[in-house]
């Protein structure tokens, strides 16, 4: 079972303002695009981000080889208990999901 | 058709002066940069000062006052000094008057300043004004009335009426990223779908094209579209690179809320003109039922001393849960013993660099490091007490035994002193609008001759 990160060409995380969190898998090519569209559910997402998965926002979009998912941010950014001011990190737990 | 030359996402990153030269140029309409944004966090606004350097802010802006002067067009800025409080604005007026003497140069200056009373936005909230957005935290009047400051994202319509002043270089407090590219545009007539959607994809320069740090971009609107046009050489846009911009930043790539309305550009098609040059048309830009302005605030959340040790033994790299669970536990006690605190009167954290100081509770990885980081943050109401609070850590970061077996273990220190305060840690605490009557009258310009 490969890794999200070993079939993608790039996943990145950033905020989307301060109290929103946007993550985009490039996918790449129409193959690697259908592994992990059909690969990633929505709930295993929610999982490693241990969110809700009725809060989470999610965008297939064929025509750029992108998923995009976004959520409100598990700590407001900057607030004193916020790890990561950019939102950079996320994107890890989401190239470490291993799918079919 | 209206030529807006974006030289790059913001001042203070730098642009490619050849490719300006190439966009000055093609006579453009107006030059405008973006000069904030709230993605450094909370501090910049909640203090009212600049995330990047004066001498750099100073070199990039002087070049582009040059640049606006030799084609003949205004130049703006959104966002002045990174948060767009009257602070920042003034900060760069007086970079703007050193800039002015320094080129032999005399010009009309226009200020937007966007910061907001918060007894009077805490007001505003009581009359029902001021709503919030997608997970905002809960306010009352007196998280309002603490903000430290707070300022109202200007739309189009105020950068247009600044423009309308005749300046020749506008300094605008908190804009959207869009307005200060749309508002020719939309004030010319030209297609407001294109004006908001191109303002989009231009508002970070070439960061929508191959060779993103190049910065400089052209955007051409008219009556039905737009085309981008990245002007460094080897930045090429296509439809891809366009497209995917609309990623950059945005909880839902085809929906964007701006003052007064909605863009919509799931219907937008993208095509190639040339190698390095797309066309987009097929936006839609809907009004809203009210006229409405985002708010941004900050406060403060309490003081800050930081500190930080390593440890390269191995026995302690391993064990090094054990270790800062057990110092926490001790360290509690005696700042109650001595200082008469309680948990709810401070915190204290131990973040594990090497470890899982990113992500914290959602880390999966558990490989053991070479060596370990351990960044101790306290929290208090005001710095003494913090700083009494880190110096009572102290001892136990440097000496503190697994057990009490062992040798009185040393650790590594990178400073002297250990300790350092932080001042002031701010917090965001808007996500909200407000309602307005008539799209100035939260917003004050004002024109100076220099």
């Amino acid at each position: 079972m490969p890794e999200i990160g070993a079939i993608a060409r790039k996943v990145r995380s950033k905020n989307a303002g301060p109290f929103w969190l946007t993550i985009d898998i490039f996918c790449g090519t129409t193959d690697a695009y259908t592994q992990i569209v059909t690969g990633l559910s929505t709930e295993r997402v929610a999982q490693a981000l241990q969110a809700d998965s009725t809060q989470l926002k999610r965008f297939d979009i064929a025509e750029l080889n992108v998923i995009k998912i976004s959520l409100p941010r598990p700590v407001v950014q900057g607030h004193a208990t916020d790890r990561d001011m950019h939102g950079a990190a996320w994107a890890a737990l989401i190239a470490e999901i291993d799918i079919n | 058709m209206t030529r807006i030359l974006i030289p790059s996402g913001a001042l203070g990153l730098d642009y490619d002066k050849a490719a300006l030269a190439r966009g000055v140029a093609m006579k453009p309409d107006l030059i405008a940069i973006d000069g904030g944004s709230t993605d450094s966090g909370p501090s910049y606004l909640g203090r009212g000062v600049s995330k990047y350097a004066r001498s750099s802010t100073k070199t990039e802006w002087k070049g582009l006052i040059a640049a606006a002067r030799d084609a003949g067009c205004p130049l703006v800025i959104g966002t002045a000094g990174t948060c767009g409080t009257d602070s920042t604005v003034d900060w760069l007026l007086n970079i703007t008057r050193e800039c002015l003497a320094e080129l032999g140069m005399t010009a009309r200056i226009a200020t937007l300043k966007c910061e907001q009373n918060p007894e009077q936005i805490a007001a505003a909230f009581e009359a029902g004004r001021v709503t919030p957005l997608s997970a905002a935290p809960e306010i009352d009047t007196r998280t309002i009335a603490g903000c430290t400051h707070i300022v109202a994202l200007a739309g189009a319509e105020q950068i247009a009426a600044a423009l309308k002043t005749g300046a020749d270089i506008v300094i605008a407090g908190r804009t959207t990223d869009t307005a200060i590219i749309a508002a020719i545009p939309i004030e010319r007539g030209d297609h407001a779908g294109a004006a908001w959607h191109g303002a989009k994809i231009g508002e970070c320069g070439a960061l929508c094209a191959t060779n993103p740090q190049s910065g400089v971009l052209m955007v051409e609107f008219d009556a039905t579209g737009f085309t981008v046009n990245p002007l460094a050489e080897g930045a090429n846009a296509t439809p891809h690179t366009v497209l995917a911009h609309m990623l950059y930043e945005n909880s839902d790539p085809f929906i964007l809320y701006e003052p007064g309305g909605h863009l919509d550009v799931t219907g937008a098609r993208y095509t190639a003109l040339d190698e390095s040059r797309v066309r987009v048309e097929g936006s839609e830009w809907h009004v809203g039922d009210a006229y409405t302005v985002k708010l941004e605030g900050a406060r403060i959340a309490g003081y800050q001393t930081v500190m930080m040790a390593t440890l390269r033994d191995r026995h302690y790299v391993r064990n090094v849960r054990a270790w800062t669970d057990d110092i926490l536990k001790k360290h509690a006690a005696k700042v109650q013993d001595r200082m008469d605190l309680g948990p709810n009167d401070y915190s204290v954290e131990l973040r594990l660099v090497g470890m899982d100081a990113t992500l914290g509770g959602l880390e999966t990885r558990d490989a053991e490091p070479n060596e370990a980081g351990v960044l101790c943050i306290v929290t208090a109401s005001d710095q003494a007490t913090a700083n009494e609070i880190g110096k009572m850590m102290n001892p136990y970061l440097l000496h503190h035994p697994l057990t009490r077996e062992e040798e009185q273990p040393t650790f590594s220190f990178p400073f002297s002193p250990a300790e350092i305060d932080r001042g002031a840690a701010y917090e965001f605490c808007l996500h909200h609008t407000l309602r307005l009557d008539d799209p100035m009258e939260a917003f004050r310009l004002e024109v100076v001759d220099a």
